[in-house]
């Protein structure tokens, strides 16, 4: 049984399509709907004009604003340079050992070191700057290459053991492995570790160690293991390790040797920033 | 409107509708895409861009393999906060020989489009072993076995043809060569005169410092190049692109 639809006063007139005897009204849009559409055709339009859009034969329209990203992104960062090149000129200015004297260049320095730090040194020494194992700690008083404003500067700028820098700090101790006995070599990683403050893993050597010690290894790290920061010998007498005071990885350390590098920063950041982030470095706890 | 009244032709007539549909889209796609081939200012010819040397496209294919591009992008974005982060934006042409390209669409950890010479290779070795011994806050997984599976370049003829196939103007003389410089790429005693000639500004070294090529050695030698090519120093882009 099927049913006529019934068409009631009030009710628009049919589309006049007839789908299995189904009808659909023909309902207006909403005016403001209307509108609504009709105003982003006409924006759609102004946009094309304004913006980079339509393409031609060899290039598209470049639009009436002249925009473009890498434009934007020049200008953007042409702002900001311009906001900072006042005191960035001031910190460059400066004496190094007296940046800490002005409050205002300070505070600059070390809030913009801090970014320069959390972006190209982070991955190495770490986040808080605690280092890791091969990295060294830039939290304590322990410096490898001297830890005045001056040094920091140096190192920064220069870094160590790399190619691209002929004045980067540059030492390299031999692989002993191919000099000592390998016996000598277990009676020197022995007084090593009785030297630093440690226990010796086999104390019977300890003594014949000392003999290797003085004989090989006092000339850099000195007589009483207390290192050379001009030739970046880590100092021995204590118990801070850069990769690690145990046995075993002493035992490596002395057979194959170490070789750290560091790149020039010189080359990737400016002197401000550099100057910015040696400010930094120096306030972490063990600036000298 | 007569030609608008026949829509019902259209709409009771799936078929007919499918086929109008698609042509509908494909006018779409012409517009949009085709132009991207020829128009001037969306092909930018830029210096130093070569093809992937076979060490390097190796370890290109190890860092698909293993999903890098998962969660790390390779598309530094023209925003200042990234050219400040990574370095200059990346171009177009700096992905030109990518088959497929590793632009990458998340960032769980950060992008290596120009991550080359940024680390030393220990770094890398030491990172990739375990990469929270020099980022405690890192949760990238460990990639050991890396350094541990030694690699022979086997099938390194067909992967540089395949890439030629596609595209990669690798010439018939870098593919008779290719095993020869894959080898001598990871040996810095090599004579790799000829390498270098072929692929200008290959790093030739022994990557994870020990014998033998592994895999850890084919990988570390593209991270080490990527992003590398290209020296702004004397190469300006053009800002109105």
């Amino acid at each position: 049984m099927s049913k006529k639809p019934v068409q009631q006063n009030k009710d628009p007139e049919t589309t006049g399509h007839s789908w299995d005897g189904i009808e659909e009204f023909n309902n207006p849009l909403p005016k403001w709907w209307v509108w609504v559409f009709y105003a982003t055709i006409v924006w759609g339009i102004g946009y094309t004009i304004a913006y980079p859009a339509w393409p031609l034969v060899n290039q598209a329209t470049a639009g009436l604003l002249g925009y473009s990203t890498r434009g934007e992104v020049a200008e953007d960062i042409a702002e900001f340079e311009a906001q900072n090149a006042e005191i960035n000129a001031r910190l460059e200015g400066v004496e190094l050992a007296s940046i800490g004297d002005d409050p205002e260049i300070y505070s600059f320095a070390v809030s913009s070191g801090e970014a320069v730090f959390r972006t190209w040194c982070a991955q190495c020494h770490g986040s808080g700057a605690a280092g890791a194992v091969g990295y060294p700690n830039l939290l304590d008083d322990d410096w490898l290459w001297g830890g005045d404003m001056e040094a920091i500067h140096y190192t920064i700028s220069h870094g160590i053991r790399n190619e691209e820098d002929f004045d980067a700090h540059y030492s390299e101790m031999p692989a002993f492995g191919e000099l000592l006995e390998p016996e000598e070599i277990v009676q020197v990683v022995n007084y090593v570790q009785v030297l630093s403050g440690g226990q010796a893993a086999d104390p019977s050597q300890v003594e014949a160690g000392e003999v290797v010690y003085l004989d090989q290894c006092s000339a850099c790290h000195g007589e009483a293991g207390e290192g050379d920061i001009f030739q970046g010998a880590p100092n021995l007498s204590d118990a801070i390790w850069l990769y690690g005071g145990d046995y075993e990885t002493l035992m490596e350390t002395v057979t194959y040797s170490r070789f750290g590098v560091m790149p020039p920063w010189q080359t990737r950041l400016t002197e401000a920033q550099i100057r910015a982030v040696t400010a930094y470095v120096h306030q972490l706890g063990g600036g000298e | 409107m007569a030609l608008l009244d026949k829509h019902k032709i259209l709409e009771t007539n799936a078929t007919l509708l499918l086929v109008f549909s698609f042509l509908v889209v494909t006018i779409g796609g012409i517009v949009q895409i085709t132009p991207l081939f020829y128009l001037e200012n969306t092909i930018e010819e830029v210096d130093g861009m070569r093809p992937y040397s076979p060490l390097e496209l190796t370890g290109r294919n190890i860092y698909i393999r293993e999903g890098c591009y998962v969660c790390h992008s390779q598309m530094i974005r023209p925003m200042r906060d990234e050219v400040e982060r990574y370095g200059h934006y990346s171009l177009a042409a700096e992905s030109m020989y990518d088959h497929p390209f590793q632009w990458g669409s998340k960032r769980t950890g950060p992008d290596l489009a120009r991550v080359g010479g940024r680390y030393s290779d220990d770094w890398h070795i030491v990172h990739l072993r375990d990469p929270q011994s020099v980022v405690p806050e890192s949760i990238m997984p460990k990639y050991g076995f890396l350094e541990r599976t030694m690699i022979e370049p086997d099938y390194i003829e067909d992967l540089l043809r395949a890439n030629r196939f596609v595209g990669v103007p690798y010439t018939d003389e870098m593919i008779a060569n290719a095993a020869a410089d894959f080898r001598a790429q990871a040996d810095a005693d090599s004579d790799f005169d000829d390498l270098l000639e072929r692929y200008p500004g290959a790093q030739v070294r022994n990557f994870d410092s020990q014998p033998g090529i592994s895999e850890a050695d084919a990988l570390v030698a593209y991270l080490q190049m990527l992003g590398t090519l290209v020296d702004f120093s004397t190469f300006t882009p053009d800002a109105s692109r």
